[in-house]
């Protein structure tokens, strides 16, 4: 189980050429944590869930993702623990749900049989053997779940993970996130839907124009 | 997780993905043919000439479409993708390697059909076949890690790539037509053999090096 705070980072900001993304972030998610991010189009959420997940290198700032300092190399120490689901799926589109899942079984030290499992466990038992390139969106949003489920990890960072579900499917979010927060782990959902994440998070924060604020 | 095993899983799942989406087989192996076949319209059906430029143009056509081989839709699949090999813990040296043998497996696939090609258009005059079980290999090897490293460095920007492979595969291009053109003239070829042996080392290293810089902006 993790010890310390899962992310706790100070003054984040992000240049990128001619525009500054993200202006002195704090952030600080403790474990069992699940932590709602709002702001409107633009505002450098997405951004931010790539820093977390230490595939983006604030151009300032300091503090610690899962203990590792971020924007150094021990943040590569750590990024096995840590899941994404972002806005586009993360399929190879001529494979099939199950081959997709095999590969991330296979790098993750995991058997072929446990693919097959996390994929039934999010309903898609029987499209296990369809291409991911004629999928629908919702179906390849469940077989990101079955990704996360696969991995396991520490902190989960689910950006816009609602988009494109039916309300059956948004239950597994919240499956998700409770599997997550109840090891000890902690994650950071960003959703314009607030009234559907309301009884997912604990509290919520918002960037507005590259700042970060708690929101009440 | 091992490098070795990184490399493999990565390599089988490409290829399978390319073997499914059939891009090389369906595409380019046939366009390859066909500007072999358009080539003896444009000068003229004279056997001796045809017989006397037939490997060289073979190795222009596959320089040319060797690219788009490397360039290929699997062998990048954008960033979410990428972003969860990352995650995964997979070193940017196995995504080299793996990506760069699937190209030449698919290089090599792509030499033998448009050798064939070759073969019965233009029938040139080779002697010591044998030496071409070295050739062909050698030059799909140092083809792939080439177009591997300019992928990564074009990251997705257009043209930018084959832009970048057409000069730098000179070396390539002139060893292997220097060395088929000693099998025709029943000249020695390991002086040939060993350049292209090298170049390939060289662009082994180069982008087992350069992977990591080459991922873009991460911690």
């Amino acid at each position: 189980m993790p010890e310390g705070p899962i992310v706790d980072v100070h003054g984040i900001a992000l240049r990128r050429p001619g525009a500054l993304i993200l202006r002195d972030v704090t952030l600080r998610v403790a474990p069992g944590e699940a932590v709602g991010l709002f702001g409107a189009n633009g505002s450098g959420k997405s951004t931010l869930l790539r820093v977390l997940a230490t595939l983006e290198k604030p151009s300032s700032g300091w503090g610690t993702v899962l203990g590792a300092a971020v924007g150094t190399g021990a943040a590569e120490m750590v990024r096995t623990r840590i899941a994404l689901v972002a806005h586009e799926p993360a399929l190879r589109e001529n494979l099939t749900l199950e081959e997709n899942l095999r590969l991330v079984a296979a790098l993750s030290g995991r058997h072929d049989e446990d693919a097959a499992e996390a994929l039934a466990a999010v309903g898609l038992a029987g499209a296990r053997h369809r291409r991911a390139a004629v999928c629908s969106n919702g179906m390849r949003r469940r077989a990101e779940f079955a990704r996360v489920a696969l991995i396991g990890p520490d902190l989960l960072l689910l950006d816009e993970a609602h988009v494109g579900l039916d309300p059956a499917a948004g239950i597994l979010v919240e499956e998700m996130v409770e599997r997550t927060t109840s090891r000890g782990g902690a994650a950071v959902l960003v959703s314009h839907e607030r009234e559907r994440v309301r009884e997912i998070i604990s509290r919520s924060v918002t960037l507005s124009d590259g700042r970060l604020e708690e929101t009440p | 997780m091992s490098l070795v095993h990184q490399i493999v899983v990565l390599f089988r799942f490409q290829l399978r993905d390319e073997v499914r989406t059939g891009e090389v087989a369906a595409v380019v192996i046939p366009f390859g043919a066909i500007a072999l076949l358009v080539i003896p319209m444009a000068i003229g059906i004279e056997t001796t000439l045809l017989a006397r430029v037939g490997p060289g143009l073979f190795w222009a056509v596959v320089l040319l479409f060797g690219v788009v081989v490397t360039q290929r839709r699997t062998a990048s699949t954008g960033q979410a993708h990428h972003d969860a090999l990352t995650l995964l813990g997979v070193d940017p040296a196995a995504r080299f390697a793996a990506t760069a043998l699937a190209s030449g497996v698919l290089l090599l696939v792509f030499e033998v059909a448009l050798g064939l090609v070759t073969i019965v258009l233009y029938d040139p005059l080779l002697t010591g076949w044998a030496w071409l079980g070295l050739v062909l290999p050698l030059v799909a090897a140092g083809l792939a890690m080439l177009g591997t490293i300019a992928g990564f460095v074009a990251d997705g920007r257009g043209p930018l790539a084959p832009l970048l492979v057409a000069p730098l595969a000179i070396p390539i291009l002139l060893g292997a037509a220097q060395a088929t053109e000693g099998l025709v003239q029943g000249a020695g070829i390991l002086r040939w053999i060993l350049m292209l042996a090298l170049v390939d080392v060289l662009l082994a290293l180069a982008g087992v090096l350069t992977a990591r810089p080459l991922e873009g902006p991460s911690t």
